[in-house]
C-alpha cells in the first residue's frame, strides 16, 4: 500500500433492516483532518450509515477501517455525535464530557483532569461546576463536541450537530469549530440539510441519494479552509450551491 | 427574590391551616359539640405538653419500626426491581403478581403476622416493608423503563457495556422515580407501624392509642394523631433533604421548565 494511511475508510459498505436494502455498497476515503458532508434527502440512508459506521451497527457487507484498522462493528472507535446533545442531565460538564474515556475504563478522576484541560479551548470556562440545564443551546453542543472529541481517536461522525442551533449561534459555532479541527487535527463525517453549512466549512460534499441510498456524488470545494463570511456571499458560493442543487434534485 | 416566593406559595397553606383550627376551637369551645367528644386544640395541647415523655418513648419505638421497615423496603424493592429490569422474563412472570399483592389490605395481613411473629418488633417492621416494598419498586421500574433511548444509544456507540449503561445513565436516571416513591412510602410507613401495634405489642403509638381509647381519653387520643403526624412529616422532610442531596441537578431543571 503507498501513501499514508486514510483516516477513515468505508469500503462497499451495504446494510438492510428487514429485507430492504438501506444502503447500498457506499464507500468513502476521509484523509486526517478533512471535513466532508454527506448531504441528502430524508430516507437516504444517512443515520443508517453512521450507524454502520460508528459500529453501533454491523453492515451485512464491505468494511469500515480506521487508519487502517478494521473496526466494523465495533462501538467506541469513532464517536458519534447526535443532533440532540444527550447530555446526561445527572452529570456536571466535565464528567459528561469525561464519560467515553470513563467508559474506556479511565480512572474517573484523571479523565475530568483530561476533559477540563481542554476547557478553554472549547469554550467552556466557567462551566467547570455547573450542570448541562443550567447551559445555554450553544454551550451544550460545545460540551457534547468536548465529549465526541474526547470519545474519537482522531475521526467523529457528527449528525446534524448544529442544526437545533440559531443562525448566530450557529455562524459563531462553524467559525470556532473551523479553527479547532485544524488545531486538533481531527476528522470528521458531518451530515446536514443546510446545504450553506456543507459548502462553508467542508473539504468535500458527497450527495447520498436514491434507495437504497449510494453516493451520488462528490464535489470538491477547493477555497482553502476556515472560510469567512464573505465566501459564503461569493458567486464561487453560489457555483456551489447551484451545483449541488441539481444533482439533489436528479 | 427565590426565597421570598417560596414564603408567599406557603402562606395559602398556612392560612388554611390556621381556619380549620379557628373553625376546631369555635366549635369545642363554643359548645357546638359536647367537650367530652371534641376537645378543644387547648386541650389537646395541654395532653400533649402532660403525657410528652410517655408519648416521645412510644413514638421513638414507632419510628424505629417504621425506619426499620422502610429501610428493608427500600432494599428488596431496590434489588428486586433492578433484577426485574435486567432479566425481562422475570418481569414479565413478576410484575401481575406485585400488582396482585398489593390489593391484599394491610389490615387483614397484620393479624396473620402477629400470630406468625409474635408481639415484638418483628411483626412490625415485616408489615412496613410489605407496604412499603410496592411503591418504590413501581417507581423504580418506571424510572429505569423511562431512561432516554438515545442516550443509551450514545453510550453504546461510546462501547459501553450493559453494567455501564446502568451505572452512568438507567440508574441515575431512576433516583428521581425512587425518592417519589420513597415520598410516598414513609407515609404508609408510619400508617403501617401504628395499625400493627394496634393488634399487639408492648409499646408504641399504636399501643398507646388503644389504651387511651379505652379510657375514653379524647384529648389524649387527638394527642397521639398529632403526633403521628409529626413523625411523618419529619420523615417526608428527611426524604426531601435526601433527595435534595442525592439529586442536585434537579433544582436547575425545575428553573429551565418553569421558564
Amino acid at each position: 500500500m503507498s501513501g499514508p494511511e486514510a483516516a477513515l475508510r468505508a469500503e462497499h459498505v451495504t446494510k438492510s433492516y428487514g429485507g430492504r436494502t438501506v444502503i447500498q455498497d457506499v464507500s468513502l476515503r476521509l484523509e486526517q483532518g478533512e471535513l466532508v458532508c454527506l448531504l441528502g434527502i430524508s430516507g437516504a440512508g444517512k443515520t443508517t450509515l453512521f450507524h454502520s459506521l460508528s459500529g453501533l451497527e454491523r453492515p451485512e457487507e464491505g468494511r469500515v477501517l480506521l487508519f487502517g484498522e478494521d473496526v466494523t462493528g465495533t462501538p467506541g472507535k469513532i464517536s458519534y455525535m447526535l443532533q440532540r446533545d444527550l447530555l446526561l442531565p445527572h452529570k456536571k460538564i466535565p464528567d459528561n464530557a469525561a464519560l467515553p474515556l470513563v467508559i474506556r475504563g479511565v480512572r474517573a478522576r484523571e479523565a475530568r483532569e483530561r476533559a477540563l484541560s481542554y476547557f478553554p479551548q472549547f469554550g467552556l470556562e466557567g462551566t467547570e461546576d455547573k450542570y448541562p440545564a443550567q447551559l445555554s443551546g450553544g454551550m451544550r453542543q460545545r460540551a457534547a463536541l468536548l465529549r465526541t472529541f474526547l470519545g474519537a481517536r482522531g475521526v467523529a461522525l457528527l449528525d446534524e450537530p448544529f442544526s437545533a442551533l440559531d443562525a448566530l449561534t450557529k455562524r459563531e459555532i462553524h467559525r470556532w469549530y473551523m479553527e479547532m479541527m485544524d488545531q486538533l487535527r481531527l476528522t470528521t463525517l458531518f451530515i446536514t440539510h443546510d446545504i450553506d453549512e456543507a459548502i462553508l466549512l467542508s473539504d468535500r460534499v458527497c450527495v447520498l441519494s436514491g434507495r437504497p441510498g449510494r453516493i451520488a456524488a462528490e464535489i470538491r470545494v477547493d477555497p482553502p479552509r476556515p472560510r469567512d463570511l464573505s465566501f459564503s456571499l461569493s458567486g464561487e458560493f453560489l457555483a456551489y450551491k447551484r451545483q449541488i442543487l441539481a444533482l439533489l434534485e436528479a | 427574590m427565590k426565597k421570598s416566593s417560596g414564603i408567599t406559595s406557603k402562606l395559602p397553606a398556612a392560612a388554611a391551616l390556621a381556619v380549620v383550627v379557628l373553625l376546631w376551637l369555635g366549635a369545642s369551645e363554643g359548645g357546638l359539640v359536647p367537650a367530652f367528644m371534641l376537645p378543644s386544640p387547648v386541650q389537646v395541647c395541654r395532653a400533649l405538653a402532660a403525657d410528652l415523655p410517655v408519648l416521645a418513648e412510644n413514638a421513638w419505638v414507632t419510628l424505629l419500626e417504621a425506619a426499620w421497615g422502610l429501610g428493608l423496603g427500600v432494599a428488596l424493592a431496590l434489588a428486586l426491581a433492578t433484577l426485574m429490569h435486567w432479566v425481562r422474563p422475570l418481569y414479565r412472570a413478576l410484575y401481575p403478581l406485585l400488582v396482585i399483592t398489593q390489593t391484599i389490605p394491610t389490615i387483614a395481613i397484620a393479624p396473620l403476622l402477629v400470630l406468625w411473629m409474635g408481639f415484638g418488633m418483628a411483626p412490625k417492621v415485616t408489615l412496613v416493608a410489605l407496604t412499603t416494598f410496592f411503591p418504590i419498586a413501581v417507581s423504580l421500574l418506571e424510572g429505569y423503563a423511562s431512561t432516554d433511548r438515545a442516550a443509551a444509544g450514545l453510550l453504546r456507540s461510546m462501547g459501553a457495556t450493559r453494567w455501564q449503561i446502568f451505572r452512568h445513565l438507567e440508574f441515575p436516571s431512576a433516583l428521581s422515580h425512587f425518592f417519589s416513591g420513597l415520598r410516598v412510602s414513609v407515609s404508609y410507613a408510619v400508617v403501617g407501624a401504628v395499625i400493627s401495634e394496634w393488634l399487639g405489642g408492648f409499646e408504641g403509638l399504636g399501643v398507646y392509642m388503644t389504651r387511651v381509647k379505652k379510657a375514653y381519653a379524647f384529648d389524649k387520643m387527638f394527642a397521639v394523631i398529632l403526633v403521628i403526624v409529626a413523625v411523618s412529616l419529619l420523615l417526608m422532610a428527611l426524604v426531601t433533604l435526601l433527595r435534595r442531596r442525592a439529586c442536585p441537578w434537579e433544582k436547575f431543571e425545575k428553573i429551565e421548565r418553569n421558564d
